[in-house]
């Protein structure tokens, strides 16, 4: 009986041809999705078919691209296209986990804010206006002074700071479900709160939480890189985006390159997944596409 | 109105407290004795304890919390531990630094981003739309300290035309101050700018698609009377918007002013937490805290004034 309530009212992703359609009549959502493909090709493939990227040979640094090193030699002599490739890999894990990380503790918090309203919502949006008002970058540098630089201390600084965002969204969908029918159906059938937030309105807002992880994610690895580029994120001599760019700097004149590569990566990466959210959103939407 | 305007002033400082009790525990938690900096590893314990009493480091912490926000009320933030200047002459010196950056920013977001947004929305589906649209798009995913490093490169090491690096005052010299932060500020703009861009094209092709637009429409009023009416309802959004973007805007200054090397706000920020410098960060994330609330504020009583509605139900949210 109650499953059926579940069922009815959704377009899940599950039974997404119509939904796949929609979204591939997009180029600029497939030319999203390639790129988002490409990026996710090079973070887990790329380590394995890349010399090691912490190798120096001082003998040729700066080198050119050759058949030996494709993209050429950092500062160091390191194999330019490796770091990219352990980046890429750095990147993913950050983005991945910190979007990971807010969506499994964000969404039940804004689920029940947004179901229960009452002075938890009220207690629940003024914590969290409070964190939405600390500058994101403020409040991670001295995480990162307090807890030390690390990638462990990124994702977690990330995952806080994207928060606010989850729980926002998660409170739209919830206020939005629990004036429905299906919901005073539930509670007439006497299914327990806690029941009604993780059995119905969970999978109620799949879609909107999707497209908001899709969002989090670029927004992470930028993060990280940022981090990483003040030098209150990954430490040298690991490979990541933001660092390869803090070194670069030193070296705009004689090796221009090495400020390219990783920012034009991070750029492609950050370009996928906001044309994959837009594309994702706009396919979702039932107003939209035709 | 006066309710609402008393709610939103009401739970800003709340707000504000929050902020304040989480900065002052958080910075006790960094680690490191300030003491022990202050005085250098020979001190002897007499000396360290001696430090301690001064800046009441030996009282309870709800103690140190009450006399700091009483200090703060008088405008005395400390002193800083690093070069002993008080911390409101350092935050006095640099914050206008980083709010001529950030203005410039702002005024260059709204001059690109706003007209922008417009043209893409009115020209739905043309070219103006679709390169409005790319702009937007790249500006999104752009970060800043790509787009900083990029312009190093492309305007002062391969072109000469400006300096990569460096800052001097406004007063000493307006022509070299500006030179110096055009860059910077044209950085920190270009993301805002895609943001008001495709802010301001969606609540504009939503107010277009409104019921009033369609009344306007039949009553035979032009193509650009139509596009005022529904401008004046989108601007709720934008300025909305640029008020959620402050924060993003400081996060910003903080990486754009450690690029170009600019003793702001943001660098300040920075070296601050590196140096283990408790006052000067608990004034900073104060100040940027108290403005951020303010600045939402006035920018809640502009959506009141651009929304009569929200005027007399009192629910901005």
């Amino acid at each position: 009986m109650t499953s059926d309530v579940v069922a009815l009212p959704v377009l899940t992703i599950g039974r997404g041809t119509r939904l796949r359609r929609r979204f591939l009549r997009r180029p600029l959502a497939v030319l999203g999705l390639v790129l988002v493909v490409l990026f996710l090709l090079l973070a887990v493939f790329g380590p394995m078919l890349t010399p090691d990227p912490l190798v120096q040979n001082l003998s040729s640094v700066f080198a050119d691209p050759s058949a030996h090193h494709l993209l050429g030699t950092d500062d160091l002599g390191r194999d330019e296209l490796a770091r990219l490739a352990s980046g890429a890999r750095v990147s993913l894990v950050a983005g991945v986990l910190s979007t990971a990380l807010a969506m499994v503790v964000g969404t039940p918090i804004g689920l029940a804010s947004g179901y229960f309203r009452g002075w938890l919502d009220a207690v629940i949006m003024r914590f969290n206006d409070a964190v939405l008002a600390f500058p994101f970058l403020i409040f991670a540098v001295g995480f990162a002074a307090i807890f030390g630089a690390s990638l462990r201390t990124v994702v977690i600084a990330l995952a806080i700071g994207l928060l606010p965002a989850v729980v926002r969204v998660a409170r739209g969908e919830a206020m939005m479900l629990r004036e429905q029918d299906f919901i005073d159906g539930a509670v007439a059938d006497g299914a327990r709160p806690a029941g009604i937030v993780f059995r119905y309105l969970l999978p109620n807002s799949v879609n909107a939480l999707i497209v908001q992880a899709t969002v989090a994610v670029p927004t992470a690895i930028v993060g990280e890189a940022a981090l990483s580029f003040l030098g209150l994120g990954l430490q040298p001599p690991a490979a990541s985006w933001g660092l390869m760019l803090t070194s670069a700097q030193q070296f705009l004149v004689q090796a221009p390159q090495l400020a390219i590569y990783p920012g034009a990566l991070i750029a492609l990466t950050t370009l996928g997944f906001n044309l994959l959210g837009d594309g994702l959103r706009d396919a979702l939407d039932p107003r939209e596409g035709r | 109105m006066g309710t609402f305007i008393l709610r939103r002033a009401l739970s800003s400082v709340v707000v504000l407290f929050l902020c304040s009790v989480a900065v002052f525990v958080g910075v006790r938690a960094l680690p490191g004795d300030p003491a022990l900096i202050m005085a250098g590893e020979t001190a002897t314990p007499a000396v360290l304890t001696a430090i301690r009493h001064q800046f009441g480091l030996d009282q309870p912490l709800p103690v140190q919390y009450v006399d700091y926000v009483n200090q703060a009320l008088h405008g005395n933030f400390g002193i800083s531990t690093t070069d002993q200047l008080p911390v409101s002459e350092i935050l006095v010196q640099r914050i206008p630094v980083t709010l001529e950056i950030a203005l410039l920013a702002i005024i260059i977001g709204v001059l690109v981003g706003v007209p922008a947004g417009i043209v893409s929305a009115v020209r739905r589906g043309r070219i103006a739309d679709y390169v409005s649209n790319a702009f937007g798009l790249i500006g999104l995913s752009v970060p800043h300290f790509w787009l900083g490093l990029l312009a190093i490169w492309i305007f002062a090491v391969r072109l000469h035309w400006l300096p990569a690096s460096g800052f001097v005052g406004l007063a000493e010299d307006p022509v070299g101050n500006l030179r110096m932060i055009v860059m910077p500020a044209v950085v920190l703009g270009m993301g805002l700018s895609a943001v008001l861009m495709r802010q301001t094209r969606s609540a504009l092709l939503g107010q277009l698609s409104q019921d009033y637009v369609r009344t306007a429409r039949a009553k035979g009023l032009s193509h650009r009377e139509q596009v005022r009416h529904a401008l004046r309802n989108s601007l709720t959004t934008v300025t909305t918007v640029l008020g959620l973007q402050l924060g993003a805007l400081i996060s910003g200054a903080v990486v754009v002013e450690e690029i170009f090397v600019i003793p702001g706000f943001g660098k300040l920020t920075v070296d601050a937490v590196l140096q283990r410098n408790y006052p000067v960060i608990e004034g900073v994330v104060i100040v940027t805290v108290f403005g951020y609330v303010v600045v939402n504020l006035l920018v809640d009583l502009a959506y009141a004034w651009l929304n009569p509605r929200l005027r007399v139900s009192g629910s901005a949210r």
